[in-house]
């Protein structure tokens, strides 16, 4: 099964496309990784591929067929959006709350423990969280949805290196233990190489490469994801960051 | 932090699939509104507090001066005229401030509670992790403003219901209010209904706008046209006016009807509207005084040489009908306004 199918996908906002001709099929089980600079079209397409935008041109499915947006896909996808907004005047518990009741599947004892683990004062309001613990609520929430598929949108650009290994590090263990297909973008490097197992170039809107990262690496005689990144984006992309 | 790795089991029983009946945003929207709720019921039991007690003064007045014995003597004549000082001085009254700040009551609740519903979460982003959850979009905002709209409708009709009694001495025996006059916007129909059609286009305002500040204010400003416009041009024609020759229905303070035109007739045929032209006046009616001058000053003297002063009004018994249409097509523009907004918080691109 692939999480996400798109075929001639595009969106474009006013007279500029932000995302053209996209095909692809992401794989279930794995993590995948959406790579590019800033206005590649990596959070238009997760947008889609949430149901928060409809696309202007092709389609897009998720879970094996289903249309974005729809109950089923609601139920099924996780999505923690860019900078992890919460709602700042709430405590960690309203959320948690708030969160059990918007949902069909809610794992109280897990979102409970995970966050004591972390340390994240139950009492304290979401908008008193450190960026580290507001991105780790945001996640904690997320799983505890227990989700097929896990969509996250530059999870860890607004961390500090620590807070980045200990994000990436929930989210390897939900993908290694649960079996939850994650999707997430990033244009940060260093933290993809251990995770991704599915790569997805992208910039200017479109998509430039796509495929198993141990294949890719494979077939363009590159050692590493960066060198393979780089390699791709280079001329496009100035401000692909370390 | 050592132990990060905790696992989400599947087939645990807290995870086990449940139903996402409507009644779970009950909560999600108290956590969420509860300042503002709260805000609202604070201030209106203030309020309340503080019209009961200036209520029960003039209730106390009314009480003493209608069972005084006999009515013709001095002594009630006084408890009359203290009644009336007390009517017409306290903040409520004609000569007070109150009903004027009250007024703004409607457009301040509606604007505060519904503006920041869409656009707060516009504003801050979070409307892609509350877009996102299982209950889906559409549900989640109609439930939401479906709730706070009953709180809000529920609050301001208590609220309305003792203007009313407050009001009830106003239009008793011996001081003859219009109660068309008396704060018509703050009764136990027209108070939610105003209140709920400001939420709504608040809610929409959000939406379209999708900054809390600006959305607020746009509010007002939509509102204070809609009350204009309900105030000055569409009440008066709720129901066709009557109209009379009976010149004692328009006496200010004697009559409880709401005037909404007088013109003057000679012979069956219109003669002028409102006042008499100042030709008229210095052919026939030179000679009256001063303080007797207006369209009603001048009828007496007029009717003599054949003029027929006539009044259109409507009368008091239709205060409840006026309260249920304009109620009614209120809450329809607030329904009307509330589905386009759902409609389009399905529909709109983030």
């Amino acid at each position: 099964m692939n999480v996400v199918e798109a075929s001639g996908l595009g969106k474009r906002y006013g007279r500029t496309w932000a995302l053209r001709d996209c095909t692809l099929e992401i794989p279930a089980g794995r993590v995948s990784a959406l790579v590019g600079p800033n206005g590649a079209g990596k959070t238009t397409l997760l947008n889609m591929t949430v149901g928060l935008s409809a696309p202007s041109a092709g389609a897009v499915t998720v879970l094996g067929g289903r249309r974005p947006g729809s109950p089923a896909a609601l139920d099924g996808i996780a999505f923690v959006a860019q900078d992890t907004p919460l709602y700042k005047n709430l405590r960690v518990t309203d959320m948690i709350a708030v969160t059990r009741s918007l949902n069909r599947r809610f794992d109280q004892r897990y979102a409970l423990g995970r966050l004591d683990e972390l340390g994240i004062p139950p009492k304290r309001k979401s908008g008193k969280l450190s960026g580290g613990q507001q991105a780790q609520l945001a996640l904690t929430l997320a799983l505890a949805r227990r989700p097929r598929l896990l969509v996250l949108d530059e999870p860890v650009a607004a961390l500090d290196p620590v807070a980045r290994h200990d994000f990436m590090a929930t989210v390897l263990a939900a993908a290694s233990a649960d079996g939850v297909s994650v999707l997430l973008s990033s244009h940060v490097l260093t933290e993809l190489e251990r995770v991704a197992r599915y790569l997805v170039l992208m910039s200017r809107g479109q998509v430039q490469l796509a495929g198993g990262v141990d294949d890719l690496l494979a077939a363009h005689g590159q050692a590493s994801l960066e060198e393979l990144a780089l390699h791709y984006l280079r001329d496009a992309t100035p401000e692909v960051t370390r | 932090m050592t132990a990060r790795t905790m696992p989400a089991r599947p087939g645990e029983p807290d995870a086990a699939p449940r139903p996402l009946p409507w009644r779970r945003m009950a909560g999600v929207t108290w956590r969420q509104h509860r300042l503002a709720l709260i805000g609202v019921v604070v201030l209106l039991a203030a309020l309340a507090v503080w019209l009961w007690h200036a209520g029960t003064s003039v209730h106390n007045a009314y009480a003493a001066a209608l069972a005084c014995h006999p009515a013709s003597s001095a002594a009630c004549g006084n408890l009359v005229n203290n009644f009336d000082v007390s009517a017409e001085n306290h903040f409520m009254g004609s000569k007070g401030p109150g009903g004027v700040l009250l007024q703004l009551l409607p457009a301040l609740i509606g604007a505060f509670v519904g503006a920041p519903v869409l656009a707060r979460e516009l504003e801050t982003g979070t409307f892609r992790y509350a877009w996102t959850q299982g209950f889906g979009r559409w549900r989640w905002a109609l439930a939401k403003l479906a709730l706070l709209a009953v709180v809000l409708a529920a609050a301001t009709a208590a609220f309305g219901a003792l203007v009313s009694w407050y009001y009830q001495p106003y239009s008793g025996v011996f001081y003859q209010d219009s109660p068309f006059g008396n704060l018509f916007i703050l009764r136990q129909v027209t108070f939610p209904a105003w209140t709920l059609a400001v939420f709504a286009i608040g809610a929409l305002a959000g939406m379209l706008i999708r900054r809390v500040v600006p959305a607020i204010v746009a509010t007002l400003a939509v509102y204070a046209g809609l009350a204009f416009a309900a105030a000055a041009f569409l009440r008066e024609h709720y129901l066709t006016p009557l109209a009379t020759s009976n010149m004692n229905i328009s006496l200010p303070g004697a009559s409880t009807a709401w005037i909404i035109s007088q013109w003057s007739t000679k012979g069956g045929s219109f003669a002028f509207g409102g006042s008499p032209p100042v030709s008229l006046i210095n052919q026939y009616c030179s000679t009256v005084p001063p303080d007797k001058i207006g369209p009603l000053g001048f009828a007496p003297c007029l009717a003599q040489h054949g003029y027929t002063m006539w009044t259109s009004y409507q009368p008091a018994t239709r205060f409840w009908p006026f309260q249920w249409i304009e109620g009614g097509w209120l809450v329809a523009l607030s329904a009307l306004l509330i589905a386009v907004t759902v409609w389009l918080v399905q529909r709109r691109a983030a």
